[in-house]
């Protein structure tokens, strides 16, 4: 059988895993606009992934859980080197991918393959469903001869449930359903025997007795050609029951990783636990919480300080890495609730508050006019007062009116690193038994 | 569906694509309809002109006398010459039927010299980008901010003096005008194909860009290109017979065209013969116009958007 | 004209509904015939009520909303009663219609930056909607109540002079929510309004809903495909299918035990926290442009007997007041010999979806 996976004479041993994944890092320059470029000045780095490091066991399905802006896909496509990482290692097969040119990378896609988010897009509407899966093998010479490519691309069809697949084999994709062209995408990917399949939400797109079967044949596959799974989802309900391991992403950045059961029976970090709650579940017992994390995700520009979720965490707490501009949504979520006098005698007081990440650990909050230092103190005062649970003021060590601004001393940043309890690790001060919480054990309030 | 369990073979349908292209065209409805149609008779009837005016003709497209007896001078219409002769006495039926043939030859030689250059430069420059893409970007756009006749004098000019053919050098002239066009086309085009997932998947089963190139962008970005080279033909008639009137274009002695036919016919019009500027001035408004009515319609025909406003209306009436 | 649908006996329809669809049918024309994209559906909303529509992709529960306020292509046939008021919104020209829209019925759409135009601040967003159709208010006033709209919907005061641009995906939807509300409508038309957002966005949109609600009294129909968001957010869930309602009914007891083999169906394949197995529906949605003749799920229901691939089923009335268009639920009505199951030729795999 063509189909069984190769099983190389050079083959790494079985506990050596099939990729393995150190302190990658995809980086993004932005791309600032004329005057910055002539004036050479940095208009910036996206750090879409950031410090990954993770293995995948042959035969495994990892999932990367994340929302968009967490670089799931960047990290996924990093692997397969279609984009290109900035730094780190990542190997494949005992190869490192990173750094590796283009014709090699091109060598090694038969290899990896991936299955894509939007099967209408996926696929080349201007060939036949035949012409796309069988490509592959064309371009890597696997078969010679039209009727040899045709009999393979017919036996692969079946195979993904596109049967009989003489039906299908002349088609455009513009004729078929979603669940079919993404049958058909998931064909492309497996008709050259790969190992490792990067699979890109590969059923976000589609409708829920669709995700179903799809997820069925993804399973069948697997089994069947002993591929390993590194499915890339938003979706944590899907990630739950197809899983093996899941890593939960964060502005490029592991927050949690582990063993899937265990991950969903106790989620450790924050944001784990805050995604878990938010999936709205067609169980009537089941509700969506209250405390649910403020605002979104960050720009990944400037993206905060320490922990990188800490300014929406309802658990935040000193070390998290507060910085004066963590104060703008705290006051923007108390003047949106108030009457337009009141806010505008609030407004009147305070200057503008910098958007620049904070550098040190002291900074000026202005005043709005000369000499209103103390005025500004006096309502910061009577604001932490009125809301006394809100995550900001644990930040603070103290705050000092000067004349025309508030002087504000923060806590040092701290970056938490994973910390490891049974098969999960999450990536939060909560977890460092060195750090005490102010609040340690009592429920969140927001 | 009657096959064997065991993955047969099916037999490839004849000529898939080309069925799926000309579907649109049969399923194209009303105004549109109109247009396509009207326009494919039109210029096909140039075009049938065009082939067949050594047999159409009655005389070639220089010739001045019969059998030793010269013709007259602008002599109206007769049974001797159906549209009259000239002011060179030459006939101008002959002139029309020859000069079909010029106008078309030119007009073909210029589009497919321009999509030639055009193309590979657009589909190069969107996929590769960096620099080669800019500088091509600056070079083409300078090109297309000159007026296009004017540019097509200066080429007509300086080619005039090294190549004998007339022909040719018209044809390199309304080339040089044309390029621009579709390199900005495709460029276009092609850097927004380029973030399509399925160039994407292309990369990821490992195609090489000269495959994804040819594969995979090249068959999407040509759609817009028979609806432009359509309308540049027309485009490129009136370019044509501008370069004849000024007298840049093919010159009498090689070939009948329709602008200098025109220009040396403007005196004649005042003093009431009517037949030598009339002749030659419907001409280039019916192939301009059959040109033009042909690209509008397949540009209804082909692009999505414009079709779906042709959506049929439902009445509820007949809907049991 | 099935006169079921709009008075029946549960105590919570002693209130007049402000909304009564009879019969709407809504068809597109396409180059193979009409499509059936809402084919006799009738429903009611009742002031202050959430009613979740949700559905497949197919299945018709956007063109039913499109259908109900009309915002449909040009040449798509439209029919039946859409009861606002007293007034048929089916009969109403163009131009009344257009004045209904805002202060009478709202609209929120999946792509919030699509409906913002980016060329006009927020403010400017809230002026002209509130002007349009309150044209005696002062400046003072219309501030003071596109401000209140916002503060409902979280999005503060500093930001009211901004672009569209400068908001995240979540608060350009807040800010489309308080758009809508500003105008104080009695009836919200909520198409997908989560589904371009992430999970946690997603839950804060759900809960603002929720709660507004409560505050406001304004009547929702949510279209979703997401199972989930109605069972957080509706009071009451109809469920469609290839174009017609098959079941609708108190959202709660409906997902607590579906009784059309559908939604039983639908609740099944749909992966949640709790999934332990797979389930799917074999075959695919029916076509709209030639639909199975009787049920059109007949030909993917395990249950189904030899009348329903012959003949439609009638809406039946439970006793929680819930209403089910299957012949399972009517068996008295079956002509003899017809309970037999169907012989139904194998499903091929090509017809999957």
């Amino acid at each position: 059988m063509q189909t069984k996976p190769d099983t190389a004479p050079d083959a790494p041993a079985p506990d050596v895993p099939l990729v393995s994944v150190r302190n990658l890092k995809t980086w993004f320059e932005i791309r600032g606009g004329v005057l910055d470029r002539m004036l050479g000045r940095d208009a910036g780095t996206v750090k879409a992934v950031d410090d990954v490091t993770f293995d995948l066991a042959r035969g495994e399905v990892l999932g990367l859980v994340g929302e968009s802006g967490s670089g799931k896909s960047t990290l996924g496509r990093s692997l397969l080197g279609l984009v290109h990482a900035t730094g780190g290692s990542a190997s494949f097969e005992g190869q490192e991918v990173v750094g590796l040119d283009e014709p090699a990378l091109r060598k090694l896609r038969s290899r990896m393959q991936m299955v894509f988010q939007d099967p209408h897009a996926a696929l080349n509407p201007a060939m036949t469903i035949a012409q796309s899966v069988g490509h592959p093998l064309t371009i890597h010479g696997r078969l010679k001869g039209r009727d040899e490519i045709r009999a393979h691309v017919a036996k692969t069809l079946e195979r993904v449930g596109l049967s009989p697949a003489d039906t299908y084999m002349d088609k455009y994709p513009g004729d078929l359903s979603g669940g079919q062209k993404q049958r058909a995408v998931i064909a492309r990917a497996i008709v050259l025997d790969p190992v490792l399949l990067v699979a890109d939400e590969p059923v976000s797109m589609l409708d829920m007795s669709v995700r179903s079967k799809i997820l069925k044949l993804m399973i069948d596959l697997k089994d069947q050609l002993g591929l390993t799974y590194l499915y890339i989802t938003h979706d944590l309900a899907s990630a739950k029951f197809f899983c093996d391991r899941i890593a939960i992403l964060y502005l490029g950045k592991i927050v949690e990783i582990g063993e899937a059961r265990a991950l969903y029976a106790g989620p450790k970090h924050p944001y784990t636990e805050a995604l878990l709650g938010a999936i709205p579940d067609p169980d009537p017992t089941r509700t969506i919480p209250r405390n649910l994390p403020r605002g979104e995700i960050p720009d990944a520009a400037k993206p905060p300080r320490g922990c990188a979720f800490h300014p929406r965490c309802p658990r935040a707490f000193a070390p998290c890495g507060w910085e004066l501009r963590d104060l703008t949504p705290v006051l923007e979520a108390r003047w949106a609730g108030m009457e337009e006098q009141a806010h505008l005698a609030e407004r009147a007081l305070i200057g503008e508050i910098p958007a620049e990440v904070m550098e040190g650990t002291t900074a000026r909050l202005p005043a709005a006019t000369p000499g209103g230092g103390a005025d500004l103190l006096a309502m910061l005062e009577r604001i932490r007062s009125e809301d006394p649970a809100e995550p900001f003021w644990t930040g603070i060590k103290e705050m000092r009116a000067e004349a025309d601004h508030v002087a504000m001393e923060f806590h040092p940043a701290l970056t938490p690193r994973l910390y490891a309890e049974g098969t999960t690790a999450a990536a939060c001060h909560l977890l460092d038994p060195g750090l005490t919480h102010p609040r340690a054990a009592a429920a969140p309030v927001l | 569906m009657t096959d064997s369990p065991h993955t047969p073979v099916p037999k490839p349908q004849r000529f898939p694509a080309l069925r799926r292209i000309f579907q649109p065209v049969a399923e194209t409805r009303g105004f549109a309809r109109f247009m396509l149609w009207t326009g494919a008779v039109l210029t096909g009837l140039f075009i049938l002109m065009a082939i067949f005016a050594p047999w159409l003709s009655p005389y070639a497209f220089d010739q001045y006398q019969l059998a030793g007896v010269a013709f007259p001078q602008t002599a109206p219409p007769s049974a001797l010459h159906p549209l009259g002769t000239n002011v060179q006495s030459t006939d101008v039926l002959a002139q029309i039927l020859w000069g079909a043939r010029t106008e078309l030859l030119v007009v073909a030689l210029a589009l497919i010299l321009a999509l030639a250059i055009g193309v590979p430069l657009g589909l190069i420059a969107g996929y590769f980008g960096g620099w080669f893409d800019r500088i091509m970007v600056l070079v083409m756009d300078a090109m297309f901010a000159i007026p296009s006749l004017l540019l097509a004098l200066v080429i007509a000019f300086l080619l005039g003096s090294s190549i004998a053919s007339g022909i040719v050098v018209a044809a390199a002239a309304i080339t040089i005008v044309y390029v621009p066009q579709y390199f900005r086309v495709l460029r276009n085009h092609v850097t927004s194909v380029r973030e399509e997932s399925y160039v994407e998947a292309a990369r990821a089963i490992g195609a090489p860009p000269s495959t994804i190139l040819t594969k995979y962008i090249f068959f999407n970005v040509i759609q817009a290109i028979p609806v432009l080279a359509t309308l540049n033909a027309a485009d490129a008639i009136l370019t044509l017979t501008g370069l004849g009137f000024l007298g840049y274009g093919v010159q009498p002695t090689q070939g009948a065209e329709w602008g200098y036919d025109v220009s040396r016919a403007v005196g004649d019009a005042a003093s009431g013969i009517w037949w030598t500027t009339l002749f030659p001035g419907l001409a280039i408004v019916l192939l301009v116009t059959g040109l033009t009515l042909l690209g509008e319609g397949l540009n209804e025909t082909i692009n999505p958007v414009l079709r779906q406003r042709a959506a049929t209306r439902v009445n509820m009436e007949d809907e049991a | 004209m099935s006169e079921t649908s709009a008075n029946a006996a549960t105590p919570a329809d002693a209130e007049d509904p402000i909304l009564t669809v009879r019969d709407l049918r809504v068809f597109y024309g396409t180059p193979r015939g009409a499509a059936r994209a809402v084919d006799r559906v009738s429903l009611t909303i009742r002031p202050g009520e959430t009613l979740g529509v949700v559905g497949e992709s197919g299945s018709g529960k956007s063109t039913l909303g499109r259908g109900i306020l009309r915002l449909l292509p040009e040449g798509t046939g439209v029919d039946g009663e859409v009861l606002y008021k007293g007034q048929n919104l089916v009969k109403m020209t163009p131009d009344q219609l257009r004045r209904m829209r805002g202060p009478e019925l709202g609209l929120i759409f999946q792509e919030p930056m699509t409906r913002l135009n980016p060329l006009l601040r927020i403010q400017e967003h809230f002026e002209e909607a509130l002007k349009q159709h309150h044209p005696e208010l002062k400046r003072d006033e219309l501030r003071r109540r596109a401000l209140a709209a916002l503060g409902r919907t979280g999005i503060p005061p500093t930001r009211y002079r901004q672009y569209p641009h400068e908001f995240s995906g979540g608060m350009r939807q807040r800010i489309m929510i308080a758009l809508a509300l500003v105008l104080n409508p009695t009836l919200l038309i909520a198409d997908e309004p989560t589904t371009a957002l992430d999970v946690i966005v997603e839950a804060q949109i759900i809960r603002l809903l929720a709660d507004l609600k409560k505050t406001t009294g304004t009547a929702v129909m949510l279209i979703t495909h997401n199972l989930g968001i109605v069972a957080e957010a509706c009071d009451r869930v109809a469920v469609m299918y290839g174009g017609k309602i098959v079941e609708e009914g108190d959202a709660r007891s409906v997902f607590a035990d579906p009784q059309h083999p559908y939604t039983q169906a639908l609740l099944r394949s749909t992966i949640s926290l709790e999934t332990t197995e797979l389930h799917t529906i074999p075959g695919a949605p029916p076509s709209l442009i030639n639909p199975p003749q009787g049920c059109l799920f007949s030909p993917r229901c395990g249950h189904a007997m030899k009348v329903c691939a012959r003949k439609a089923p009638a809406e039946q009335r439970l006793e929680d007041g819930r209403r089910v268009e299957c012949w399972l639920h009517c068996p008295g009505a079956i002509p003899a010999g017809e309970e037999a199951p169907l012989e139904r030729q194998e499903i091929t795999v090509a017809d999957e979806a």
